[in-house]
């Protein structure tokens, strides 16, 4: 850490002189991040009280094994039953590496967890503990310029959680026109998750942020008008889409274990 | 004294490049003013050889950069009135770069890192005059133009600040802002800007923890607007195989 103590510098003991509470922010970060991720790994292993007709949690949705209900594998059952030391792996492991790697690699979860995790800084001139730093130059960071085929990834993960929420307009016995409580999350759940790819800085570069000429490109040009507006909100999106997908499966779980009924409004 | 007058306590940094230590003193403050105010009146009254640079007292010179209560700040722009009655505020040189004299730093760094990005190169086919660009194609770079070169974005950077070997290998958030200016500029022909951003201006050592957005004093959005873009421009060259092969097929740069 020579750093702020190399020769040249000003002779100052202090790691940082700050004043206000910059552990803060990086605290709650932690707290936030870890509890959902004791949650979220609990929840996949479970394996069971996902799916209650006509919900799914956004955890095991598409459940792609033979194991899952009817009416939950949206996109069939190919990996059938796949069982190591007699123990069958849960549908939710399948899948839940694209909207991890999603996320993992977000340009802004990765300031976040640069930031509270790695300390790495914790705050802004509060000198970091590390003893030498190569950034994203190399691997396993050099990883992180594939955050382009996550997005696209978590597209197709929007179009399937999407086509859960519009199945959840029906009713147990799978008649349509019907609305309840579930319908509403999971809608809520497709919505936030839509938000959060749209504001997402590798969107706004597609869209349009790559051209040199916008006068070219009208249309690109308003369109990526428009996704800079929510790139401006994309922490926010991130955090409370991911508040989201926990409390979607929450309701679900609840539903399907049968603790709460599913209220239907109509 | 009047009654908007009062007196404070200041921590000033006093020393040079061998050695310097804090100093406590205390100082007459009155309705309004700024940090650099206060710090011209102890150099008024009671530390006549107080090694202190500024110039325009309005933001626009960047010479008064500091840290203030450990956040690097212009001196001018930093209102005493922020402060908690009774506290005590701190002021310290820039801890990034080598201290000349009590707040004084040498930040010559940063010139040489700006001497190493090629100019602007116009289309030859056009004179200077002869340039016509439209307005939407140049306003992204507008807002980098609002730099005031304070270099307070380079000091709070963790890559330098807290790794000095890193210095030769890193130009630093106030030269990606230049880099990407250059590089989202209609009529530049330099087309191998994200190529020597990546390999040569070490973009890759940002881990976009956006501290230099934090300290900007013009608000520039450096790190959403300049860095994130030049890295995704960076990963269309160099780590998309899809773009890469589309950009060989049509034999450009595939940016247009
Ligand atoms: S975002 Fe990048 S350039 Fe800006 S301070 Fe952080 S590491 Fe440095
Ligand atoms: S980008 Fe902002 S912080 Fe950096 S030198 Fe320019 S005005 Fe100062
Ligand atoms: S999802 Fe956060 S930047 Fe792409
Ligand atoms: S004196 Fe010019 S910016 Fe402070």
């Amino acid at each position: 850490m020579a750093g702020v103590f190399a020769p040249t510098r000003a002779k100052i003991a202090e790691r940082t002189l700050r004043t206000d509470k910059w552990w803060l922010q990086p605290l709650i970060t932690v707290v936030v991040l870890v509890s959902f991720i004791i949650y979220a790994t609990i929840r996949a292993f479970e394996g069971k009280n996902y799916f209650a007709e006509p919900l799914i949690s956004p955890f095991y949705s598409p459940c792609l094994t033979n194991g899952c209900p009817d009416g939950a594998s949206l996109l069939g059952q190919p990996f059938g039953t796949i069982a190591i030391f007699g123990m069958v792996i849960s549908p939710a492991l399948f899948i839940l590496i694209f909207p991890l790697g999603f996320r993992m690699t977000c340009y802004y979860y990765r300031k976040a967890y640069y930031r509270s995790f790695w300390q790495s800084p914790p705050a802004c001139a509060v000198a970091e503990p590390h003893k030498t730093y190569t950034g994203e130059t190399r691997a396993p960071l050099i990883l992180q310029n594939g955050h382009r085929w996550f997005f696209f990834a978590g597209l197709i993960f929007n179009v399937l959680l999407t086509i859960d929420a519009v199945l959840a307009f029906r009713n147990a016995d799978g008649q349509w026109g019907h609305l309840s409580v579930g319908t509403l999350v999971l809608l809520t759940n497709a919505t936030l998750l839509w938000l959060y790819s749209a504001s997402c800085h590798t969107c706004r570069h597609t869209i349009g942020g790559r051209l040199r000429n916008f006068s070219k490109h009208p249309v690109r040009y308003k369109l990526w008008g428009w996704v800079s507006v929510l790139n401006h909100r994309h922490p926010t999106f991130a955090w409370i889409s991911l508040f989201g997908v926990a409390l979607s499966d929450v309701y679900v779980r609840a539903v399907a274990s049968g603790s709460i009924t599913n209220f239907y409004f109509f | 004294m009047s009654a908007a007058e009062k007196m404070v306590k200041l921590r000033i940094w006093r020393g040079d490049a061998k050695d310097g230590a804090l100093q406590d003193v205390e100082v007459e403050a009155n309705e309004g003013e700024v940090v650099l105010d206060v710090i011209h009146r102890v150099q008024a009254t009671q530390m006549s050889d107080l090694a202190v640079r500024w110039n325009c007292k309005a933001g626009k010179c960047g010479s008064c950069s500091m840290e203030i209560n450990g956040k690097p700040r212009l001196a001018c722009m930093t209102r005493m009135n922020m402060f908690e009655e009774g506290e005590t505020i701190t002021v310290t040189p820039l801890r990034a770069f080598p201290v000349i004299r009590d707040l004084v730093t040498d930040v010559s760094f940063n010139y040489k890192k700006a001497m190493e990005i090629p100019a602007f190169a116009g289309p030859t086919d056009l004179k200077p005059g002869e340039y016509r660009m439209q307005q939407v194609d140049v306003e992204r770079s507008q807002e980098f133009r609002k730099c005031i070169e304070c270099f307070l974005c380079q000091d709070t950077c963790h890559v330098i600040r807290d790794h000095e070997e890193n210095k030769k290998s890193f130009a630093g958030p106030r030269f990606f802002i230049r880099i990407a200016e250059l590089d989202m500029h209609p009529l530049d022909t330099l087309r191998n800007r994200k190529k020597t951003a990546q390999e040569e201006h070490g973009l890759g050592m940002c881990n976009i923890t956006k501290c230099c957005t934090e300290v900007c004093p013009e608000h520039i959005r450096i790190t959403d607007n300049a860095i994130i873009p030049m890295k995704e421009r960076v990963v269309d060259e160099k780590y998309d195989p899809i773009r890469w092969l589309g950009s060989k097929i049509r034999k450009r740069e595939g940016i247009n």
